[in-house]
């Protein structure tokens, strides 16, 4: 064969074998779920961090002595039964039997004193105010503990069971034993998956096998509650962070569920062959807007309210969530729409036409001449950078004098807790977001703590707002709570704990072969199965 | 020649020393707090204290520098703040996936980028020659993230030849290997090819015009001879050259190749530590990275000994 034959046959060849590629197929194994989530996987320390990736992941592993269910309602869940004296002083709890921690060895009740106890100092909400009335927590037996208080904690199964961060998780005594601020470096759990540490590439994959000894309640299962039965051997956490990549790798049958696709890239993913798309958490999310209290101009309430009546919450959430209209709602208060406890009560100011100039001469009667608001940016999250930007024209339309501080999330974690005046080093103004699982009632809700010096960053200080707060614990039921939180309600809108941008949702997006997916503020894995 | 190396490999040490405390100088003044990242939003400040506390960053600047160091001295990159795992097992994990993402881009950068400049050369002023340019011109100005989308895009979702995302380590076996980086190494490879290609031209079009080329073609040799053998290999130093500083753009191209391309790979493991202020990580990475620097160099100016016999150290 001539060279250029042989040239033109080798070319010809590879054109047409590269056309005739077969469509490379994408292991489909029923038993292994591929799950894409918020972020990175980089620590398994659910009292130690606080962030929700971790408490996701942690759910795996380690089980709760109650869940919440759909409704919010805490379960028994490690539990099998309690009992409280009637002065709701004495509260007695009996583990169900058959519990295992992953080594082996059964849950015992001075483990799950040991792990109250780690929790307790590191749960500001709920933990704390349980630790400060306790005269003795301790394990009567095996499979009994109890507290005894010195005051009445109503709510005591709700902060057991509590879903927001930190959650009470049973660890092994040995484990939990760690100090609370120092990182545990074991992860024996007591949950219904094992965690792979070998496999544990932290910023790409996380991997967890079922766990043969767990068993679960008899109950169907709700959130975290009831019965966790796993359909796999095996969960993968693929971690991607980019948005588009992680869409792509779902159309593509790379991945089977993406817990928080872009929503931008929402649309595609809709039309794409294979793949669904829902709302992930119905409880959503509250967009803030958190002043400092404690330099001027903020630190006078008609400052406050100047912002209150010009902040238009559509204009926040379109920046925030774009055009899609099911994705978001304004919020004239301070809990979760569509919860039991949410309340409009003196909410107007947030409704209604925007008046920008009532809220010139509310900033010129609280004393404002134009001095520099320092508005802290963290660009790197799109939620915070979408409210940055409509903010900062905000406060150019009421005639404010604004300096936009682009920096990263690290950078506003860090400055943030500055009390320093805003010149100095301080700052007048950063952006967030509150889960709406942590503000359907106050007990986990920090951001609307108005202690003063001891309250979230921005250290809002309002007597009222704090009566309020403790009159909810003591609300004897339901009719009750939605009185005093009427009463919060108000109190917090007149002195403007913050502000709120809107309520939004998000997505998230499966492969059409799973079933079993649940809207939940967390990924619900129990019960889901794959064709 | 060996004593140079040795020569050159010792004066390394003071350059990483300086790297060294460089980086740690800028991590200690730059803000962010880790502590505030662990401690998360529902964290008071006083946790937030408590932890930063925990972890030694409330301790003097000195301390912690002169700690960290004498850590490295006796080999122990010390251990990341947020995975509690050491920094080193996090390195190893992150090695093979970023070298192979290398080694690939250049072997496919080089294949193609020495030949189109030859070509282009010897082509000077015709089609080919503007063809070739106008390929280069595309690489440079085209960012490796919008190449990466529309080569996942065309490759990965339309097509279905390759995954969108992923490593699968070689010894997984090669063409499962080849699977996941083949889209990765051609978006990352396109500017250094460009890069290569133009100066691989400029070179042998200044070569070409030799009188000794003239004597090759007038004693009646080849058009490969004269282009290959006697040509290519006097162009071959500023090419060397260019390799070699070519290399810093590959690693900082590798950060975006790596996250387009969800790759777990050295590039996001420096970017997901400097976020989260990770600063064992980012120091354990910079110092790795300013060795290969020292190194690379070094093998660049051996190289010219090759290719240049007039070179001698």
């Amino acid at each position: 064969m001539r060279r250029r034959d042989f040239m033109r046959a080798a070319a010809l060849g590879a054109a047409t074998g590269a056309m005739a590629m077969p469509r490379l197929g994408h292991a489909a194994d029923t038993k292994v779920l591929r799950f894409v989530p918020q972020a990175n996987l980089a620590n398994l320390d659910p009292i130690w961090t606080t962030q929700y990736v971790v408490r996701n992941g942690s759910l795996l592993i380690w089980d709760m002595l109650y869940g919440v269910n759909d409704k919010l309602e805490p379960q028994p869940q490690m539990v099998r039964s309690h009992d409280v004296s009637a002065d709701f002083k004495t509260w007695t709890f009996t583990l169900r039997p058959g519990l295992k921690f992953h080594d082996g060895e059964p849950v015992r009740a001075r483990d799950v004193v040991a792990s109250i106890n780690r929790w307790m100092a590191r749960d500001a909400t709920m933990g704390l105010p349980i630790k400060r009335r306790t005269d003795a927590l301790e394990a009567v037996d095996d499979a009994t503990f109890r507290f005894r208080l010195n005051q009445p904690y109503p709510k005591m199964l709700f902060a057991l069971g509590k879903s927001s961060t930190p959650c009470l998780f049973i660890m092994p005594e040995r484990i939990a034993a760690t100090d609370p601020f120092k990182q545990i470096s074991e992860y024996i759990g007591s949950g219904p998956m094992r965690f792979k540490k070998d496999e544990w590439v932290p910023g790409s994959m996380a991997a967890f096998e079922r766990f043969a000894g767990y068993v679960p309640r008899d109950e169907k299962a709700s959130w975290l509650s009831g019965g966790k039965r796993v359909n796999f051997d095996r969960v993968e956490w693929h971690i991607l962070p980019d948005a588009a990549t992680a869409s792509a790798a779902l159309q593509n049958n790379e991945v089977d569920w993406v817990e928080t696709p872009s929503p931008d890239l929402v649309p595609l993913l809709r039309k794409s062959a294979g793949v669904m798309v829902d709302i992930a958490d119905p409880l959503g999310n509250i967009g803030s807007l958190r002043v400092n209290h404690l330099h001027p101009p903020f630190n006078n309430v008609l400052a406050r309210r100047a912002l209150q009546i010009a902040l238009s919450q559509e204009d926040y959430m379109r920046a925030v969530v774009g055009d899609d209209e099911t994705l978001w709602k304004p919020v004239p208060g301070y809990f979760t729409p569509d919860t039991p406890l949410y309340t409009e009560a003196g909410g107007e100011p947030l409704k209604g036409k925007r008046d920008y100039d009532a809220a010139k001469k509310l900033l010129a009667e609280a004393g404002y001449k134009g001095e520099p608001v320092i508005l802290m940016v963290a660009t790197d999250v799109n939620i915070t950078k979408a409210q940055g930007d409509v903010t900062a024209d905000l406060l150019k339309r009421i005639g404010m004098n604004v300096q936009y501080e682009a920096l990263d999330w690290g950078t506003v974690g860090q400055r943030r807790a500055k009390k320093d005046p805003p010149g100095q080093g301080g700052w007048n103004i950063f952006h967030t977001w509150h889960a709406g699982a942590d503000c359907v009632n106050p007990a986990p809700y920090i951001a609307l703590d108005a202690s003063g010096d001891t309250a979230w960053f921005g250290w809002p200080k309002s007597d009222a707002v704090q009566a309020k707060i403790a009159a909810w614990y003591d609300a004897p039921d339901l009719a009750a709570e939605k009185t005093v939180i009427a009463d919060l309600n108000r109190a917090a809108m007149e002195h403007v704990i913050y502000l709120q941008t809107g309520f939004f949702k998000g997505y998230q997006a499966w492969r059409n072969n799973l079933s079993g997916i649940v809207k939940a503020p967390f990924p619900v894995v129990w019960d889901v199965t794959k064709a | 020649m060996l004593a140079y190396a040795i020569r050159r490999i010792v004066a390394t040490i003071p350059v990483v020393l300086i790297v060294a405390l460089f980086v740690f100088s800028l991590l200690y003044i730059a803000p962010g707090d880790p502590a505030a990242i662990i401690a998360g939003d529902q964290a008071t400040p006083a946790d937030v204290e408590r932890i930063r506390a925990s972890l030694g960053l409330d301790r003097p600047f000195l301390v912690r520098f002169f700690d960290w160091l004498w850590s490295v001295v006796r080999g122990d990159l010390g251990t990341s703040i947020f995975t509690n795992l050491p920094v080193s097992h996090m390195i190893q994990q992150r090695i093979e996936p970023t070298l192979s993402l290398m080694v690939l881009t250049l072997t496919l950068s080089l294949s193609c980028a020495i030949p189109m400049g030859v070509i282009a050369a010897w082509k000077h002023g015709t089609w080919i020659d503007r063809a070739v340019m106008m390929t280069a011109v595309f690489g440079f100005s085209t960012p490796v993230f919008v190449i990466g989308y529309l080569l996942a895009y065309v490759f990965a979702l339309r097509l279905d030849w390759f995954p969108v995302q992923g490593f699968t380590s070689i010894s997984q076996g090669l063409f499962p290997f080849l699977r996941n980086l083949i889209l990765p190494a051609v978006a990352l490879g396109l500017v250094y090819m460009a890069l290569i290609a133009r100066i691989t031209r400029a070179t042998m079009l200044d070569v070409l015009s030799q009188d000794y080329v003239r004597t090759a073609k007038a004693k009646g040799v080849g058009q490969r001879g004269i282009l290959f053998i006697h040509s290519l290999k006097n162009a071959a130093v500023p090419i060397v050259t260019i390799v070699g500083i070519g290399f810093a753009a590959l690693i900082g191209g590798a950060v975006v190749t790596e996250s387009v391309f969800a790759i777990p790979g050295l590039g996001r493991l420096t970017v997901d530590a400097i976020l989260r202020r990770d600063y064992p990580v980012i120091q354990g990475v910079v110092l790795l990275f300013s060795c290969v620097y020292v190194l690379v160099n070094l093998g660049v100016d051996l190289l010219y000994t090759v290719f240049d016999p007039r070179i001698r150290y």
